[in-house]
């Protein structure tokens, strides 16, 4: 029953980013869209930990602290100085309609579960359920990094889908915690990278939607 | 040491020159040293490959710690590498004493120097080879070698184009010959030649291995519609040069085509032996008409590799024919033939790019139509052209006309074959083997015509002298060689003996034993020949005639001005011209063939202008296969033009885009 408990658990809480993932896909506004970002990252936090828990590797737990102080606190808490700094605390965007995106999303959860379960036949079903949920966190992700228009929503989305890389590879057991501390770091940096860009983008062209990028390379937008 | 090592050895050594020819280049020591130490080397692996080929031992092998590291640098030496080997390394020694002399007019020979020894070196290389992955990396190593000296002159537009194409013909070949090898070495990916050989190839994978084959080997021999490169580049060359890339290199092609599909395929099937033999046919003729209607010298001898490279390939198809339907003495003769025709297409296309070197060196041009009268200044020169002229023309008694009768000796078996499509083909293969025979003598009538003999058309050509000893001992050594191999045919008949055991498990019968040095290719009740008879009988009955003309008639020589037309130093374009010679061919073969024009401007009475004749030739290969092709490659890059200035969350969309689609695809799939 222990086995049956661990499974449900690891089940539920990977479900539970999907479900986070959803929730984004669907946030207008960018204060609430840095929460629900947070919340994701506290869930892949519970996820890792639940991972360490199960499998007994205890530097999955460093992943996890690293998931939480980082993903849950240090970004958001950036993010949202950085958009009030920039004045677009309430700003709102929409690119396509919030039923038709969750449409979509659905359908990219289907086709990663019909894919992962297929080709991951001869794995636990502990790294079959988590594989499947990692690979649809990193489409919607994805999705949403296409979908969106300002700078701030598309790093957002850039990182919830590293967020799914981290639950793919905290599921594949024996991943060493050098790469995973690397990757945490690389975020880190890049996010930090991304950040002065913001403000650099909006000396310039006084807004962070991209769309003022591609209109000034002459592109239809 | 076994033959094998000491090829290699001379590899190394030829490798070791390419430093001396990058350092010394500019100097003026570097050129004889270096030709020098080339033609020793050379010469040295000619005889390493000679006695390899007359001892016919078992094949040498060795396994070297280079390549890929779980299959290792294998090379080997059997009685077929040593054959060509001896056939490369003989015209690497003939280019190389040729080039002692030649060479110190090179305007640049920083730029040849280093790439000749390594030409070489990959030459010899490439036929060592005894796994795929060392195979294409030496076969690569000399098309850039080569494709260095064609660039040696880079300054001409014509030289830079020249070089583009062989490039890419070269790498298109490669990629040919890469999924060839891909396809035979199948799932397990085991290159080595042994493993690939003893794998048993399903009909299919034969079948496109041996297309695969035709097309990489063929683009190096220069094989229609896969050609277009070859009358560019190999004119391009410095001479010397030019003379191994068509004598030398094209034969490193068919030894590749050889290896693939007569060793290492195993299976084959009749109908591929009908596209080798079709393709053989067109090319012969092809190569023959381009050729008749060049103006340049060099493109002449070039476009007339090309239809020699359609001889040995007619000769191969045979041999695969007979192969196929288990007649092995029929298929040992028509390679023998080939193999006979690959010898020989050496010495007399080395003869005459030397002959058209010296040329060059002599009065600067390559132009028939401002040649003429050269017999007279270089009366040496001349006689070496004329013999590999008369060689090459398939008369007898030299070599050309002993491979070229051999192959239709193999024509005449064919009736003997069961499938009807061979029964048609073949005889009309033979028909364009007979035509492309004619039309070569035509060719070389007409070049050495128009370039020797009249009167000169230029001041060049008036004043030109005679070449150096180095120049002159080359081509006087190569004809010679055109002449004996020509009147003792059995001896080199004899020793391809062991290739063509390898080959088509038969060989033909033993020559040297029948009297009065004849060949025999079947039965002494079907046909011989004896080049030693014929070159007495032309002798004694040129003597002969000399004799009683001068006897019965007048002892006077008599020498009269050439073409005055009954009017004293008239302009020398009185003389028939090279346009004229071939103007009744190009009339009968050229509206279909090259799609011919010809456009005469007459001005009105009274009009002071010349008269203006304008003939417009156009390669139906070019327009028909390159022309679509180029436009086909600029459409489809002009349609992607607008994926380089995608917007950021355009290029998202497109990676978005194309995962979904090929995860959707997977999960199809599986």
């Amino acid at each position: 029953m222990q086995h049956g408990l661990n499974y449900d658990v690891a089940h539920m809480l990977a479900g539970g980013l999907v479900l986070v993932s959803f929730m984004m896909l669907y946030q207008v506004r960018l204060s609430s869209l840095l929460r629900v970002f947070a919340a994701h990252a506290v869930v892949l936090a519970l996820s890792v930990a639940w991972q360490a828990y199960v499998q007994g590797a205890p530097h999955l737990f460093v992943t996890a602290a690293i998931a939480l102080l980082f993903k849950a606190l240090v970004i958001p808490v950036a993010l949202n100085r950085i958009i009030v700094r920039l004045g677009i605390y309430r700003e709102i965007e929409t690119v396509f309609g919030i039923g038709l995106a969750m449409l979509v999303g659905m359908g990219l959860v289907a086709l990663s579960m019909a894919l992962m379960l297929r080709v991951t036949a001869e794995a636990t079903p502990l790294a079959r359920e988590d594989l499947a949920f990692a690979l649809s966190v990193v489409l919607l992700g994805l999705m949403m990094m296409v979908t969106r228009r300002n700078a701030v929503s598309q790093v957002v989305a850039f990182m919830s889908l590293e967020n799914g890389l981290i639950l793919a590879a905290a599921g594949a057991q024996g991943m060493p915690l050098v790469v995973e501390i690397s990757v945490a770091f690389s975020v880190l940096i890049a996010f930090i990278v991304i950040g002065i860009f913001l403000f650099r983008i909006r000396e310039r062209f006084d807004t962070v939607n991209v769309q003022a990028l591609d209109s000034f390379r002459g592109e239809r937008s | 040491m076994t033959p094998v090592d000491i090829g290699l050895g001379s590899v190394v050594l030829l490798l070791a020159l390419v430093p001396v020819g990058i350092v010394g280049g500019r100097r003026a020591a570097a050129t004889p040293l270096l030709y020098t130490a080339a033609a020793l080397i050379s010469l040295l692996a000619l005889a390493n490959a000679l006695g390899a080929l007359l001892q016919a031992g078992e094949p040498s092998v060795i396994v070297l710690p280079l390549g890929l590291p779980w299959l290792g640098g294998h090379f080997r030496l059997d009685a077929v590498s040593a054959f060509f080997l001896a056939v490369i390394n003989l015209g690497g020694v003939a280019a190389s004493i040729y080039a002692l002399g030649y060479g110190r007019h090179e305007q640049a020979p920083h730029r040849v120097l280093p790439f000749y020894p390594a030409f070489l070196a990959a030459m010899n290389l490439v036929l060592m080879a005894d796994d795929a992955f060392a195979f294409l990396l030496c076969w690569e190593l000399m098309s850039l070698a080569s494709w260095g000296l064609v660039m040696a002159h880079h300054h001409h537009h014509d030289n830079a184009r020249a070089g583009f194409i062989y490039l890419m013909m070269a790498s298109f070949g490669t990629l040919s010959l890469l999924l060839a090898f891909g396809l035979m070495a199948g799932a397990e990916g085991d290159y080595a030649f042994a493993a690939i050989r003893a794998a048993g190839h399903s009909p299919g994978v034969a079948a496109l291995a041996l297309g695969l084959a035709l097309l990489g080997t063929g683009s190096k021999a220069g094989l229609v519609p896969v050609h277009v490169w070859l009358p560019l580049a190999h004119p391009a060359a410095p001479s010397h040069v030019s003379a191994l890339m068509s004598g030398v290199m094209t034969k490193v092609a068919v030894y590749g085509f050889v290896r693939i599909v007569f060793d290492l395929l195993g299976t084959t099937t009749w109908w591929g032996a009908m596209v080798v033999l079709a393709l053989g046919g067109v090319t012969a003729v092809m190569g023959v008409l381009y050729a008749l209607v060049q103006n340049d010298l060099k493109r002449l001898l070039a476009y007339s590799s090309v239809e020699n490279v359609g001889i040995i390939f007619i000769g191969l198809g045979l041999a695969l024919a007979f192969r196929t339907n288990a007649m092995p003495w029929a298929a040992a003769l028509a390679l023998t033939a080939a193999m006979l025709h690959v010898f020989n297409h050496s010495l007399f296309k080395s003869l005459l790019f030397f002959g058209a070197g010296a040329v060059l060196t002599a009065t600067g041009r390559r132009d028939m139509e401002e040649l003429g009268g050269l017999i007279h200044r270089m009366p040496k020169t001349s006689f070496a052209f004329l013999v590999g002229s008369v060689a090459i023309s398939a008369l007898p008694p030299l070599n050309g006309f002993v491979s070229e009768w051999m192959t239709f000796q193999a024509v005449l078996l064919s009736p003997s074959l069961p499938q009807w499509g061979l029964k048609v083909l073949i005889p009309a293969v033979g028909c364009l083997l007979a035509l492309a025979a004619a039309l070569a003598a035509a060719c070389f009538v007409r070049a050495f015509g128009i370039a020797f003999l009249g009167r000169p058309r230029s001041q060049a050509a008036a004043e030109a002298a005679e070449v150096d000893g180095f120049s002159l001992a080359a081509m006087f050594g190569l004809a010679l060689l055109c002449l004996l191999a020509g009147i003792l045919p059995g001896l080199v008949i004899d020793s391809l003996a062991p290739v063509a055991t390898i080959l088509v498990h038969d060989r033909m019968p033993e020559q040297l034993g029948i009297p009065w040095l004849s060949i025999v290719p079947i039965a002494a009740s079907r046909s011989s020949y004896n080049g030693l008879l014929v070159f007495l009988f032309i002798i004694m009955s040129s003597s002969l005639a000399a004799f009683v003309i001068h006897r019965l008639a007048s002892k006077a020589v008599r020498r009269g001005p050439a073409w005055d037309c009954g009017t004293p130093d008239a302009d020398p374009a009185t003389q028939y011209s090279a346009g004229g010679f071939s103007q009744p061919l190009r009339r009968v073969f050229g509206t279909f063939v090259f799609l011919a024009r010809e456009r005469v401007h007459m001005p009105q009475p009274g009009d002071a202008r010349p008269a203006v004749f304008h003939v417009r030739l156009l390669d139906p290969v070019w327009s028909a296969v390159y022309g679509r092709l180029g436009r086909a490659v600029d459409l489809t890059a002009g349609r992607f033009n607008k994926f380089q200035t995608l917007t950021i969350r355009g290029y998202l969309s497109l990676v978005f885009l194309s995962l979904v689609t090929l995860l959707t695809g997977l999960a199809i799939w599986l």
